[in-house]
């Protein structure tokens, strides 16, 4: 099966600094793939280039066969790619509504219909209820789910999530958990993430890249993993793995 | 298309609003020329802030030279009909063609560039200044000694060519306010509305669900620049007399944004309100004052600084949003 | 001799051009520090001037004199404005504390206009038509006071800032302003402190001005577009990027009123902001903004 995503060669210096180092992987269409390591291994960096936030010094992302790299953010996400911020980003004074409708007017020109499918996705991110209120007003797990939901509504094949799984308590964490199970099962939404909660990471994820000082040091089956030496050592220590 | 155009409005809202539009209408007979005069220089601030607010209030970028757009549809239609004769309906489009040309410039100067934020309020400034300068060379057009439009008797009313009595330039620019009011609503509903939105809470979020946030922004810049010239169009031929010094001075610029600031940036009603309360309360100071036998240049615009100064301390979301809360009128984006 | 002509309007333009320089280094510390955009700064510099005048006129004193208490008053004013009026909007949306200030400067220029009224005014002194021969340079006296007296206070902030424990305290809050409070720096105190240094530089530059140029309340505006444009041109924040933007400024209006006519002048100060914030927008020694 031929990958939706393949990263190839992917490489990004910041002044001097590898924060990236030629990194390959792909990701199977339906798949759930994790992205783990420790802090500054340059996940988030990976993240945003995907995301077109910047261009690769080197290397190549093909998406469902074209070439993305270099691409802006928002061509991006018309390609089909969505994403959310590691530090959620709502827009604050409106509702949770109109959020999730802004991501869904991308590709529905009539705000009638836009509305239609936010109202779909805000009752599968158990937000529904609570659509009217403003967006500042929620907590924070519910703006992680509104994050999600408003990503969701731009119809991506592919969507990119970035630590969402932070700050939440474990019964938030197995709820977030079993919600993006049910949208990868029932939809086959492809889903990349970020992760430094194991216990989501091991729920959720089919495959695993474990990145250090920006290079990859173990990819494969969750399990096999977290197993792997070099990613006991450098990330997870020995009392993770029992 | 009236059932979308009113879903979300409260009942109470249409009342409302259905009544003080009667009166408006009405006003001519109920009130005497001086008070006419006055409601045309409320509903010519009304209709500029609305226009300023859907670059400020929908799209979130800070005009200070927006007199520009002013000044350029005032000399463009102008010009046409001293030079050419041409009426000011007909001229009307190349006024806005030309505003618009110029917004396009500036955003684009601005956003390809990535210049926001204070910056953009110092360029947009800039332009404003250099206009006036530029233009008080440009002899065609009167340099600084200023353009005259012929004044004609006043006997007649000629719709045609905007020469006519106050009671037809009030029906003129409540008409035009009515239609700028109805114009907002329907963008805020529409999806370029929704868009402004997002990108004025926040960019990069925008830009992350597919928003070409450069090409949104450029729409406001351009569509508020087009709407404020139809504004200069009228200002021409009203007033018959364009100064460079007066029409693209900053102070004109700051002026036109004081209605919606007060009454609430980004909301409809907003400048309508702002215009009514500055100009309708100014205007009783002066009379006060000139009562009291003080004649003070300057006075006019300390008030308004003040008003402005307290606003922005106590009611930072504008006089509007406050009153709408206590009339319980909060419908979902008004 | 053509080239004689074109040193003199330079080296007028850049004497001038430094005393502007002084004024915008008000902007610069203000901005770069407390991150407050003084929409009034022109409008600050016009009351100075005007301050002067009183002086002149009340008690016949040497606006080079009045300096030092005309930026004394300007401290105690900036220093009232932030600490009264200002602090609380560091933490409200950016246009915010535009509007704020742009309400403080109509309220500045407009009582000025009521004050004063609009006609024009200047300070004679007894130097005032004198001028310097050096060499086949010659130079207007007023001038070279003025630019000497800028760079003295010019050499002044900077030491302070450098060698004070005051200066180092502002110059932490600027760096960090979470890591200041964490050390007990007062830091609504220093911001204020600031803005009334800021201030005072102003309240300086106003007060050679008068010996300058003459003042009406429209300057204010006029001044604080300047005053942004120095800034812009020379980096936002950069202290010596005041100065280098100011003397720039000076230099390319006053040969632009020698090319073209002295009207047009300041039309070349806006094209060469355009060209900064399109090329450069970090200016000329301004670090670019991470």
């Amino acid at each position: 099966m031929t990958a939706l995503l393949a990263i190839d060669g992917v490489g990004k210096r910041f002044r001097g600094l590898t924060a990236v180092d030629k990194v390959s992987f792909g990701v199977e269409p339906g798949a759930i793939f994790a992205v783990i390591g420790p802090n500054g291994a340059g996940k988030t960096t990976l993240f945003n280039i995907v995301a077109g936030v910047f261009p690769p010094d080197q290397g190549a992302i093909t998406f469902a066969g074209k070439r993305i790299d270099g691409l802006k953010p928002d061509a991006v996400c018309r390609r089909g790619i969505g994403r959310t911020f590691q530090l959620v980003r709502p827009f604050p004074t409106l509702t949770v509504e109109d959020n999730v409708i802004i991501g869904a007017l991308l590709h529905r020109g009539d705000p009638v219909i836009a509305r239609q499918r936010a109202h779909e996705v805000l009752w599968q991110l158990d937000l529904f209820n609570k659509r009217q209120q403003q967006a500042s007003t929620l907590t924070l797990p519910d703006r992680k789910r509104l994050e999600v939901a408003r990503a969701l509504a731009t119809d991506p094949k592919l969507l990119l999530l970035d630590e969402v799984m932070a700050g939440l308590r474990p019964a938030e964490t197995d709820r977030m958990v079993a919600i993006l199970m049910k949208l990868n099962r029932e939809t086959g939404l492809t889903i990349l993430l970020i992760e430094h909660v194991m216990r989501a990471v091991m729920a959720l994820a089919s495959r695993v890249l474990v990145l250090h000082h920006g290079a990859a040091i173990a990819e494969g089956a969750p399990d096999a993993v977290v197993r792997e030496p070099a990613v006991v050592e450098s990330y997870l220590g020995a009392e993770a793995v029992e | 298309m009236i059932d979308w155009l009113l879903e979300g409005v409260p009942r109470r809202g249409l009342v409302l609003l259905a009544g003080l539009l009667a009166v408006l209408i009405a006003a001519p007979w109920l009130a005497n020329d001086y008070l006419i005069t006055v409601l045309i220089i409320i509903l010519y601030f009304a209709y500029t802030g609305q226009a300023w607010n859907v670059m400020m209030g929908f799209a979130g970028q800070l005009s200070l030279g927006h007199a520009i757009y002013v000044g350029i549809g005032g000399y463009a239609a102008a010009a046409l009909y001293v030079h050419f004769g041409v009426g000011p309906w007909i001229g009307l489009p190349a006024a806005i063609a030309i505003a618009m040309i110029c917004g396009a410039i500036i955003g684009f100067l601005a956003f390809r560039f990535g210049v926001g934020g204070v910056y953009f309020a110092i360029l947009t400034i800039a332009f404003a200044e250099f206009a006036r300068i530029g233009f008080d060379h440009f002899r065609w057009v009167g340099g600084s000694s200023g353009f005259f439009l012929p004044v004609a008797n006043y006997a007649r009313n000629d719709l045609w060519n905007l020469r006519g009595n106050p009671t037809m330039f009030y029906y003129v620019m409540l008409a035009l306010t009515v239609a700028a009011f109805i114009l907002c609503h329907a963008l805020l509903k529409s999806r370029v509305g929704y868009y402004w939105q997002a990108i004025r809470e926040d960019e990069v979020a925008a830009r992350s669900l597919g928003i070409n946030t450069f090409r949104y922004k450029m729409y406001a810049v351009v569509i508020s620049a087009g709407m404020t010239s139809i504004a200069g169009v009228f200002f021409a031929f009203y007033y018959n007399n364009l100064f460079p010094e007066q029409v693209f001075h900053i102070s004109r610029s700051i002026e036109l944004i004081l209605g919606p600031i007060i009454g609430g940036i980004g909301t409809l009603f907003g400048p309508i309100i702002g215009a009514f309360l500055l100009t309708g309360l100014s205007e009783m100071m002066q009379e006060l004052l000139a009562r009291l036998g003080f004649d003070v240049p300057g006075a006019k615009q300390v008030f308004y600084g003040v008003c402005l100064l307290l606003v922005v301390m106590v009611l930072p979301g504008g006089v509007w949003p406050w009153i709408a809360r206590k009339l319980g009128l909060t419908g979902r984006q008004s | 001799m053509a080239a004689d002509i074109y040193l003199n309007v330079a080296v007028s333009g850049l004497l001038t051009g430094l005393v502007y320089g002084l004024m915008a280094l008000g902007l610069s510390v203000i901005f770069g520090v407390v991150r407050v955009v003084n929409f009034a700064h022109g409008e600050m510099t016009t009351i100075a001037m005007y301050l002067a005048i009183v002086a002149f006129n009340a008690l016949g004193l040497d606006p080079l004199v009045m300096m030092v208490p005309i930026a004394a008053v300007l401290f105690a004013l900036g220093y009232a404005m932030q600490a009264g009026i200002i602090n609380p909007f560091i933490s409200r949306p950016e246009y915010s504390q535009f509007i704020l200030l742009v309400a403080i400067a109509m309220i500045m220029v407009n009582g000025l206009l009521i004050v004063f009224g609009p006609d024009a005014r200047n300070v004679q002194t007894s130097y005032s038509y004198d001028s310097f021969l050096i060499g086949r340079l010659i130079v207007d006296a007023t001038k070279v006071y003025a630019g000497i007296a800028t760079i003295l206070v010019t050499v002044a902030l900077f030491a302070f800032f450098r060698f004070t424990l005051i200066g180092k305290a502002i110059r932490a809050c600027a760096d960090n302003y979470t890591g200041a409070l964490v050390v007990g720096l007062d830091v609504k105190h220093l911001y204020a402190l600031t803005f009334g240094l800021g201030a005072a530089c102003v309240g300086a530059a106003g007060a050679m001005l008068v010996l300058l140029v003459d003042v009406t309340p429209a300057l204010g505006p006029a001044y604080t577009l300047l005053a942004f444009i120095i800034v812009i041109t020379g980096g936002l924040g950069s202290m010596p990027g005041a100065l280098v933007g100011g003397i720039l400024i000076g230099l390319t209006e006053a040969m632009a009123g020698l090319f073209f006519t002295p009207s047009a002048k300041s039309m070349f100060s806006f094209g060469l902001l355009v060209l900064v914030l399109l090329f450069r927008p970090q200016g000329i020694l301004g670090k670019r903004a991470s």
